[in-house]
């Protein structure tokens, strides 16, 4: 089969495309030309349909078991089920960086699409900054870690099979949410450059940037849950955030998407901090690249790290060197100085969105510290490791802050507020929220500070959203009339932050509260655990397509004897590559899981080593995200953004195509 | 505002990327120890489960071992502590542990909550033998063979495969592989 030369074939094409779109338009939008503007969109187009093309090889040679490609001798096997092998395409470091090029490419080639109403110039050097990403991208798979490349004349007769923690559903779906988000903050990255090379840092292009990062955003919220979900059931000890590197490295573009998404609601209806969000913009896209090249480098010693290779090292190095350094030194040189004469009151939305930014940069440089510290450490001849007490530490001090002035800033207006409005909102939602932070931690055992200040927040944080919307629907004839009348962009807000508040709440009981035991148990024996009994009814063999495994099945009743879960918890071998596998049985419920993972096996008739959890509260963490990513929806669904679309480019209303004669009629004219 | 603040972010990159490039050549995989074909270094130390027990490298001679380095705080060492057990019960793999920079109480219950793999445990709280030793970080596996000589270094996670390519040769009598034809 001669398709996988084609797949490479196909990609070194789309690098010479990426090539002409950085080159092209740029040059187009610097001379004014607008034939060579227009480019843009062309070149956009094939570019990602050669990647496509590539992807597409990719998949096949897998689905086709051809193992004289080296990469699918080396993530697949014959006995793999068809969809993970389709998802065995994103399970190493090359196919993922191919998966990466195509959504980065499917994002320029989004913006090619729903850019019709923006300035041609605008459009061109977005699209060319795209294409520089894309070119770097492409050129780092092709020199350095194509996937394409065959084992000769001696083809494996088999693979050495997916990594057994890959085959699973969650990891199917995780990395590409997870580079959806990443990937998609390059747009916003691209707009604050071609800003500031066009040197009109307005109003304007905040307002297109907007939609762009809040979708980032969201799907960079669900990757980042699901990969916690994951962590959960699969890795069969119970925990949901690690704080290693890998994690960090998604949770920064994160946590500085965040604060941009707020930064530019500033910028886009104030005209402020223009300066700073461009810079928020730089920062959010370059942590994202950043994260790439510490998960890819081998710099870092992780679990998930990919197998490190200190050549590709030093080539995503000079990537970044180049993309991070580039941007940071046009920001430098063309950032605008003049200080801003529009004012705003230290009661200001303005000042109360300028604290939630120094919050959330404060812990994306947390974060970043305490990722980077063990390597500057060790620059010094020191061996240090930084875990998690140290980043708890920080965001038990950093989330309260963040709520406070959430909870405060959420009644304050545009410009100033009056002193009265906030003393007479601040009050209420604050103290109606105490009893509860004392009523929800009893209900699961002992008073502690952490939980009742958690519950204290999330509580806080719900009653200062709903006494917001009531004011903002105090005209109407009842709460839910009025919610309902409320624009989507304002609803997305509002479970942005009730998702927050979930979160806290789930964070914070899970954590004080889980129960956990390590018992010895063979069939037939029982154990309790808080107020339940865990009884082990028998152990099975089971073969699975590619491994076997010893199922244990519990049950689990009250005092009373009711029968309340079946669980089956599992330890797996994976017969190609010999590891062991952990598979949590898991009862999902709203207000506690109960969790069961095998240990060992022990001396003595099928016993074995089984962990007991029960784990209150811990689907609010999920929970929350979701609620998260649902208000980055609506917030992107909200009409305006379609109808400044059409107020700006009528010839193009309704037909997306009649944009484009619209503009060569322009061009006819002048012409 | 002046403009030089606005050269902040990107003088603060260079640095960074400064320490990364010099940090690449530090790849630990890559490391090769300092001790290969050398003798234990020497110390004293107690061991984790026994403080009153005191052990030292006379300890680590009589059959090939491994010795591991590990700690409560490494997530890499939780993931292959199931195949450390696996092979100190199913291959009676002679394995002692060097617990380094650890917290005696925490490494103890780890022990008994995920299986104790080690005929025994030092203690090295200091990182003094980890020092000696050239440690990078955990996990690292080094392999002693029966006269105390360090033979081999193997820098990250234990699984089946570093098993039988890496480690398994040095352990004649275990694998069957390096039995000599006679």
């Amino acid at each position: 089969m001669i398709l996988p030369e084609f797949g490479h074939f196909a990609l070194i094409l789309a690098f010479g495309l990426a090539i002409l779109l950085a080159v092209v338009p740029l040059i187009g939008a610097w001379l004014g030309d607008r034939l060579w503007m227009q480019m843009a969109r062309p070149f956009t187009g094939l570019m990602t349909l050669l990647i496509l093309l590539s992807f597409i090889t990719l998949t096949l040679a897998f689905l086709k078991d051809d193992f004289s490609v080296a990469y699918v001798a080396g993530h697949s096997n014959s006995l793999l089920p068809w969809y993970y092998k389709m998802s065995a395409v994103w399970g190493g470091h090359e196919g993922s960086l191919l998966l990466w090029a195509l959504i980065l490419a499917g994002w320029t080639f989004a913006v090619s699409r729903f850019s019709k109403a923006l300035p041609e110039d605008m459009v061109a050097r977005v699209l060319g900054i795209l294409g520089i990403v894309n070119a770097g991208f492409l050129s780092f798979i092709i020199i350095k870690s194509s996937p394409f490349e065959r084992i000769l004349p001696n083809i494996p007769p088999d693979g050495a099979d997916l990594n057994p923690l890959l085959q699973d559903f969650g990891l199917i779906v995780h990395p590409p949410l997870l580079y959806m988000g990443y990937v998609g903050f390059s747009v916003a990255f691209a707009f604050a450059l071609a800003a500031l090379l066009g040197g009109k840092l307005d109003a304007a292009w905040a307002r297109w940037s907007r939609p762009w990062t809040t979708v980032a955003w969201a799907f960079l919220t669900l990757g980042i849950a699901l990969g916690s979900w994951w962590a959960y059931y699969e890795l069969g000890w119970g925990g949901w955030w690690f704080w290693d590197p890998v994690e960090n490295a998604s949770l920064m573009p994160w946590l500085a998407g965040t604060a941009l998404m707020h930064s530019l609601a500033v910028t886009e209806k104030r005209g402020l901090f223009k300066s700073w969000t461009v810079l928020l913009a730089i920062f959010t896209f370059s942590l994202s690249l950043l994260g790439t090249f510490l998960v890819r480098s081998g710099i870092l010693t992780s679990v998930h790290a990919f197998a490190s290779d200190p050549d590709r090292g030093f080539y995503i190095l000079a990537l970044l060197a180049v993309t991070i350094g580039g941007s940071l030194l046009l920001y430098a040189l063309r950032a605008p100085v003049v200080k801003s004469r529009i004012g705003f009151s230290e009661r200001s939305r303005e000042t109360f969105l300028l604290m939630n930014n120094i919050i959330l940069v404060t812990a994306t440089l947390t974060v970043l510290g305490g990722t980077l510290f063990p390597l500057f450490a060790e620059m010094a001849g020191k061996e240090v490791s930084v875990g998690a007490p140290y980043f708890d530490a920080m965001f038990s001090f950093l989330t309260p802050l963040l709520v406070a002035f959430l909870c405060v800033g959420i009644f304050s207006h545009w410009k100033d507020t009056r002193p009265g409005l906030l003393k007479r909102q601040i009050p209420v939602p604050l103290i109606a929220a105490i009893p509860f932070a004392f009523l929800i931690p009893m209900t699961q055992g002992d008073l502690a500070f952490m939980p009742v200040l958690g519950s204290f927040l999330a509580v806080w944080l719900l009653f200062a959203t709903i006494r917001d919307i009531s004011q903002k629907v105090s005209g109407r004839r009842s709460l839910w009339a009025g919610w309902m009348k409320t624009r989507r962009s304002y609803k997305g807000m509002v479970f942005g932050h009730l998702g927050l508040a979930v979160m806290i709440m789930g964070a914070a009981l899970v954590s004080a509260y889980t129960i956990e035991k390590d018992v010895r148990m063979a069939p037939g024996d029982e154990a309790t655990l808080g107020g339940l009994v865990y009884r082990f009814e028998r152990l099975a063999h089971y073969e699975g397509p590619n491994f076997i495994s010893d199922r244990a099945y519990f049950v689990v009743s009250s005092d009373s004897g009711r029968q309340i879960a079946d669980l089956h918890a599992e330890k797996r071998r994976y017969v190609v590559s010999g590891s062991i596998m952990t598979e949590a049985g898991i009862q999902a419920g709203f207000f506690r899981d109960l969790y069961v993972s095998l240990g060992e096996p022990l001396p003595g008739q099928d016993a074995w080593a089984v962990r007991l959890h029960i784990k209150p509260f811990v689907r609010w963490l999920w929970l929350g995200a979701l609620l998260m990513a649902i208000g980055g929806a609506l917030a992107v669904a909200d009409p305006r953004y379609r109808q400044k679309a059409r107020a700006k480019a009528p010839a193009s209303a309704g037909d997306a195509e009649a944009g484009n004669t619209a503009v060569s009629v322009q061009e006819g004219g002048q012409a | 505002m002046n403009r030089v603040l606005l050269f902040v972010p990107v003088i603060f990159f260079a640095i960074l990327g400064f320490v990364f490039y010099t940090m690449m050549e530090h790849d630990p995989s890559e490391l090769q120890s300092a001790r290969l074909n050398q003798p234990f270094p020497a110390f004293q130390l107690t061991d984790l489960e026994k403080p009153e027990l005191t052990r030292d490298q006379s300890a680590l001679q009589g059959e090939p071992m491994l010795v591991n380095v590990w700690a409560t705080w490494c997530p890499a060492c939780r993931a292959e502590h199931a195949y450390l057990v696996h092979l100190a019960e199913q291959k009676n793999v002679a394995i002692i542990g060097l617990n380094y920079k650890d917290q005696r109480q925490a490494a103890n219950e780890w022990l008994v909550k995920l299986g104790d793999p080690y005929r025994f445990s030092i203690f090295d709280q200091e990182g003094r033998l980890g020092l000696d030793l050239g440690v990078y970080g955990a996990p690292e596996t080094y392999v002693v063979d029966a006269d105390g000589i360090i033979r081999y270094r193997h820098v990250g996670v234990v699984n089946e495969k570093v098993w039988q390519e890496k480690l398994s040769p040095w352990f004649p009598a275990i694998s069957g592989s390096g039995v000599p034809a006679s």
